[in-house]
């Protein structure tokens, strides 16, 4: 099954499989999902992920990405699909603190994740910090990347707090230093061809307290 | 409006909002995830159906047979749509191939087939599904072979001589003959082409990435064959384009057919790994400069050829085009020649010609500048000229390209460049390099409506699009500028057919012609509003959300008191163009690093000057000028679509084939802008800078490499292996 | 991508017991290269066993040295993993030259290892493929071949792999650890894991059927300079061209492998031994029998100026 159309709320999906439980009772998540209804239909499994704050269930064919789970079945169009295959970034989300391609990930590997996607940092009124330095140094021009860019500098902020180290780190033996050469190297896995680098290096320097 | 004589003194000139480094009106809704891009649209008639589209295997050649069987009994397959059931399909007048192949086909990845399904995925495994039998015919994918018996182009592309070029090249003391290559390249915007396209009977609305609302609307209907009025193209936020989005393409047809045939909404997004050959692509050249000069640098003799390939019946890369302009010289030539090439249909991709054309001449002017023992920026200076110089009775209508030159090497410390190969830190050997950047302006036609709410709202309505450009805000201020009134209090709706017909974003005239065409439509407005409130006749003065007449004064509110007030004006451009040679100027200059044992190049530092008219808001304008730069370090160091000539197809046709610069690439960038008002241009007094930006860049990059390694390359993108073996003994 | 069922495997050796009766059926981890691959159905499994429930997600010391690593180590983990820092410093630059932030976190390290390669014909499925389709042809011989491989290849496929962690393993002496449907384990060396492509390049290691990889163990550590060098057109987040991994003493002795030049990670034991004598002389020994294509010879001076580039930097 798939989820009925239109603008429906993350409440109105829960609701929606809610409605639909005899049908996916059978289905509990990591399930071998057999084909219902159509001898030939594809498999399904249930999985529930908690997007932004929010508990969803979704019925989802096995292929679903998470990626496809946002945009098409949560109906979250924030995260962009630009590739499809883990070359642009532009699909980034944070999963339990961890920025990763939902492009490349199935949504049915998410049972009880915690997903925040661009809409879940912030609010156009009430802006997540780095959101607000995006608009002010004008870090992005169409703006198709831009939700991926952000979602993956607040996450490269912590990396870095985190001694996580980079291809730039000097020292590997040692914590990487808060600087826009590291930066610049954490956040290459999100292309802008727009070319907005110079300005977003600007707002991540901005957020991170350091000079750009 | 007619604008047919040079601007005066008008309302834009007070500056108050136009000109103003404003961030983004749509800015939030950007950084939120809230603007919709066309695969985004909620508000459909009825629950969308998945298309994905099918490619040609081959590159040129003929469907003997395809069995759409297996595909259409796929779980949720809705429809298949061929050659064999889509009915009758035209070419669009901007299109070289058909956007739907079969039974012939002509090029690779040219699109066969859409599959829709209830799902993306349903329809993207029963799209693996369709066999196709083909019949391979033989065709020509190789530059260098073809050019050899290449034509010259026609029309305005024809091939220019002034002087005697032959005669004066020969009697140069000084001379370059060099050969030149740049690459095909991709477009690569990050949002794919997408479209949803939705049928209510006759009548057929499609959400999509487009440039040009106008063309990609008549295209549709045409391609399509059925009355224009009936076909309605929305595009409120396209994600890039860089010329690849300013034509109908095969997503737009491939949503309409499936949709039709489906009898419901049908959503489409090209695959990324399809996008390299089944789209645009901005043609490969291979470019002759023959520069003759007197030992004190004067230029005596200019001459330029550039060859490329295209499908039969498409057009040159128009690679010459800055040299017809851009240095004085008495004797000169340029030639473009066409030769018939069997890949991806090229076509324009941000500053057509320029951009290749001057990665070729701003090395030769390098190069000049080495033989001759001259300063490069120093020849430039001695070189310029304020005419046109193949018609010198036409002047530029302002022309500071000199003062770019001069003052970016002051800001840029460009006195401290040494001769090539001798500045060195540990493993890194350093150089410098400049280039002049140059790109026409053009204007186009440009129309708005203005409506006046009685609660003293303007809302501004065109087909403009905001391809990233800032046109959301510059659109706003130039409204609230006319209008009087503050940003907050200007509403603007771009990107749907169903308002005026504007200039669309292309070829940098997006900004100045779609202002200037709201200039004319505020025009209006402000009489409308004076002779609703009676007040006239005599000056009329908008500010602080009023309207002033001699020491009558009124909220300009209080006019639609009685109803909304709506205008329409469009801008229609005279003949200041001939008259006056309008483009825009700057100076590049790039700081680069090259690893002395890999060859590996980075740029360290990079700086624009640019005069450009008016800049109606720098912080934009700043930002189309380093992300053009950032593109010209991509065409200078890695962007290279692979040509299989056996197959004939670009092979590295995905974002992990195809490099493009990463942050990691691109150092923090300076750009200047300096002060001017083309008063010849338009009543904005602005031309574009998105192109410029990018002009010049890669040669610049490329003299740099030069200095820093004493090795030439002249075959882009330069990389390292082709200075590899030259850089000296590593043990 | 075609339909496939999906199961999160119970235990290690259920998953292997699955994998090996249950047809059609692959491992999926991080799934970064796994997915990929189906959505463009060059890789085509119709069942899926979801290995990330299974812990395998720690590094631990072993007896009398040596980490054992977790086939679910992510990427990041292992290359921010103190002792890995302090102890195996190139594998800490192996693992951040690769990829992209957001890749390395999901990435694991039996997954890395599993990679395949990147060659363009073999992701194109119009193309003739020896190693996606065998005995289609190779259409990367005679075509674009710029990042493809100089030696170790075959006249059936010239095919790179594109690890960078294996690389700097493979100067490590790693073994790679796995269970089999039987329950059996062992420890394969990391030098016979991936095995050259021949006449059946799809087969591209020494893995049996349903045999899944359980860890990596990384002997005592070395000592020396660590150094990982990766060569790319663009600064980050692209595939190598030439890359070396060395691991030097002061006496200016150590081991040396290369990728991004053969189907697996390219050491020469008799190269190691030319080290003091300097990158030429390592290269020829290296590169002996090498049959570089037209656009890719020049990973021959590349692979001996990066190997020049690295003994500098190892001697500073």
């Amino acid at each position: 099954m798939t989820e009925g159309y239109g603008a429906i709320s993350r409440r109105d999906v829960l609701k929606t499989s809610a409605a639909g439980a005899a049908i996916a009772g059978s289905l509990g998540p990591g399930n071998v999902a057999m084909a219902q209804g159509q001898a030939d239909a594809p498999p399904h499994a249930a999985v529930t992920l908690k997007v932004n704050g929010e508990s969803t269930r979704l019925e989802l064919d096995t292929r679903t990405t998470l990626l496809d789970a946002l945009r098409e079945h949560v109906k979250l169009t924030g995260t962009k699909k630009g590739c499809d295959h883990g070359q642009c970034g532009a699909c980034t989300v944070i999963v339990n603190g961890r920025r990763i391609n939902s492009c490349l990930t199935l949504a049915v590997m998410h049972e009880g994740d915690e997903v925040t996607t661009i809409e879940g940092l912030g609010s156009p009124d009430n802006l997540h910090p780095m959101q607000a330095a995006f608009v002010e140094h004008d870090g992005y021009q169409c703006g198709y990347c831009t939700p991926g860019q952000i979602c993956s500098a607040v996450a490269v902020l912590e990396e870095i707090r985190a001694g996580v180290p980079s291809h730039v780190t000097a020292d590997v033996s040692k914590p990487s230093p808060m600087t826009t050469t590291e930066m610049r190297e954490r956040m290459s896995g999100n292309i802008c061809r727009c070319g907005a680098y110079s300005n977003i290096a600007e707002a991540m320097a901005q957020v991170a307290g350091v000079k750009a | 409006m007619k604008f047919d004589t040079p601007a005066g003194t008008n309302p834009i000139d007070r500056m108050k909002v136009v000109g103003q480094p404003t961030t983004r009106i749509d800015g939030p809704l950007k950084v939120g995830g809230h603007a919709p891009y066309a695969y985004e649209h909620q508000e459909l008639p009825g629950k969308p159906a998945y298309g994905y589209v099918v490619g040609s295997a081959v590159a040129k050649g003929t469907i003997r047979s395809m069995d759409t069987s297996r595909a259409e009994r796929a779980p949720g397959v809705v429809a298949v749509v061929t050659h064999r059931n889509a009915g009758k399909i035209a070419k669009g007048n901007f299109n070289t191939a058909m956007l739907l192949g079969g039974p012939k086909i002509q090029h690779y990845h040219q699109a066969i087939a859409v599959v829709v399904a209830e799902t993306f995925e349903q329809a993207r495994s029963a799209a693996a599904l369709i066999d196709v039998d083909y019949a391979r015919d033989r065709g020509a994918f190789d530059l260098a072979a073809a050019k050899v018996d290449a034509p010259d182009a026609t029309g305005s592309d024809a091939p220019t001589a002034v002087g005697d070029f032959a005669g004066a090249f020969a009697a140069a003391p000084v001379q370059i003959d060099q050969t030149y290559t740049t690459p095909d390249q991709s477009h690569a915007m990050m949002e794919p082409h997408a479209t949803i396209a939705a049928w209510e009977g006759d009548k057929l609305t499609v959400w999509s990435a487009n440039q040009m609302v106008a063309w990609g609307a008549g295209d549709l209907a045409r391609t399509l064959q059925i009355p224009p009025e009936n076909v309605r193209l929305i595009s409120p936020y396209v994600g890039g384009g860089f010329g690849g989005k300013l034509f109908l393409r095969s997503d737009v047809i491939m949503a309409s057919l499936g949709a039709k045939a489906a009898k419901r909404p049908v959503k489409v997004a090209l695959p990324r790994p399809f996008m390299g050959n089944n789209t645009t692509h901005r043609p490969a050249t291979i470019q002759r400069i023959r520069l003759g000069a007197t030992q004190d640098g004067t230029l005596t003799a200019i001459g330029h050829e550039s060859w490329s390939g295209d499908l039969e019946g498409g057009g040159p890369e128009s690679a010459t085009q800055q040299t017809k302009l851009l240095y004085a010289g008495a004797n000169r030539m340029t030639a473009l020649r066409l030769a018939v090439l069997d890949l991806p249909e090229g076509n324009a991709m941000r500053a057509p010609g320029e951009a290749p054309g001057l990665m070729a001449l701003e090395m030769a002017v390098d190069e000049l500048a080495e033989k001759l023992g001259m300063d490069p920026v120093k020849l430039r200076v001695i070189n310029d000229t304020q005419v046109d110089p193949e018609k010198p009775e036409r002047p530029f209508s302002q022309r500071n390209l000199v003062r770019c030159l001069e003052e970016g090497a002051e800001r840029f410390g460009w006195a401290r460049r040494k001769a090539p190969g001798q500045v060195q830190e540990g493993r890194w050997l350093i150089g410098m390099g400049v280039a002049a950047a140059f790109r026409n302006n053009l204007n186009m036609k440009s129309g708005a409506r203005v409506r006046l709410s009685p609660s003293g709202q303007v809302t501004v309505e065109t087909d403009m699009t905001d391809i990233g450009t800032g046109t959301y805000t510059i659109m706003a201020q130039t409204a609230a500028e006319m209008m009087g009134v503050p940003l907050a209090k200007v509403t603007v709706k771009l990107g749907d057919s169903s308002f005026p017909v504007s200039a669309g974003s292309g070829g940098q005239w997006g900004a100045n012609s779609s202002t200037a065409g709201l200039y004319a439509a505020c025009v209006k407005l402000r009489e409308a509003i004076v002779a609703k409130l009676g007040f006239g006749p005599g000056e009329a003065t908008f500010e602080n959300g009023q309207v002033h007449v001699g020491n009558r004064v009124a909220d300009i509110a209080s006019a639609a008191k009685g109803g909304e007030i709506v205008v329409e004006d469009s801008i229609e451009f005279g003949d200041l163009g001939k008259k006056f040679q309008q483009s825009t100027f700057g100076a590049h200059f790039v700081e680069v690093a090259v690893d002395r044992y890999t060859g590996e190049a980075r740029v360290r530092r990079m700086l624009a000057v640019c005069a450009a008219g008016r800049i109606l808001n720098p912080t934009a304008a700043r930002s189309q000028v380093i992300g053009a730069m950032t593109m010209g370090v991509g065409g200078a160091l890695m962007e290279e679509l692979a040509v299989d000539k056996r197959f004939g197809f670009f092979v590295n046709h995905d974002l992990a084939g195809y490099e493009v610069p990463v942050h990691a690439d691109i150092p923090h960038q300076e750009v200047v802008f300096l002060d001017e008002a083309d008063d010849k241009v338009s009543p904005m007094k602005a031309k574009g800078v998105g192109e410029l930006g990018l002009c010049g860049v890669g040669a610049a990059v490329a003299n740099a490499i030069y200095n820093a390694t004493g090795v030439r390359v002249r075959d882009y993108p330069i990389t390292l292996d082709k200075h590899l073996d030259k850089l000296g003994e590593v043990v | 991508m075609r339909p496939f069922t999906y199961e999160r495997a119970k235990s290690a050796q259920d998953a292997a017991v699955k994998a090996a009766t249950t047809p059609g059926a692959r491992f999926i981890a991080g799934g970064t290269n796994l997915l990929d691959l189906m959505k463009l159905e060059i890789e085509t499994p119709t069942h899926l066993i979801d290995v990330n429930g299974l812990g395998m997600d720690r590094i631990e010391p072993i007896d009398g040295g040596g980490l054992r690593i977790g086939a679910l180590v992510r990427n990041t983990d292992l290359a921010a993993d103190a002792r890995v820092r302090k102890d195996y410093g190139v594998l800490t630059r192996a693992l951040v030259a690769g990829a992209s932030g957001q890749l390395r976190n999901k990435a694991t390290t039996a997954g890395n290892l599993l990679q395949r390669t990147r060659c363009p014909y073999f992701y194109d499925v119009n193309m003739p493929c020896n190693k996606r389709k065998p005995g289609s042809g190779c259409a990367a011989i005679g075509g674009f071949s710029r990042q493809l491989g100089v030696i170790g290849t075959s006249d059936a496929c010239i095919a790179t792999h594109p690890s960078d962690m294996a690389v700097a393993m493979r100067v490590l002496d790693a073994s790679v650890e796995t269970i089999r449907p039987d329950g059996t384990t062992r420890a394969i060396p990391i030098a016979d894991f991936h095995t050259l492509p021949g006449q059946t390049p799809h087969v591209e290691t020494a893995l049996e059927k349903g045999e899944m990889i359980i860890s990596v163990a990384l002997p005592k550590p070395r000592g020396g300079t660590h150094i990982y060098r990766k060569v790319r057109d663009r600064a980050s987040y692209a595939f190598a061209l030439v890359s070396v991994a060395a691991v030097i003493g002061k006496d200016g002795k150590g081991a040396v492998a290369l990728g991004g030049v053969a189907p697996k990670p390219w050491r020469v034991e008799g190269a190691d031994a030319l080290l003091p004598n300097g990158s030429k002389a390592v290269a020829d020994r290296l590169f002996a029998g090498a049959a570089p294509r037209e656009d890719n010879a020049f990973k021959l001076t590349l692979a001996q100026r990066t190997i020049a580039a690295v003994l500098a930097e190892a001697k500073a």
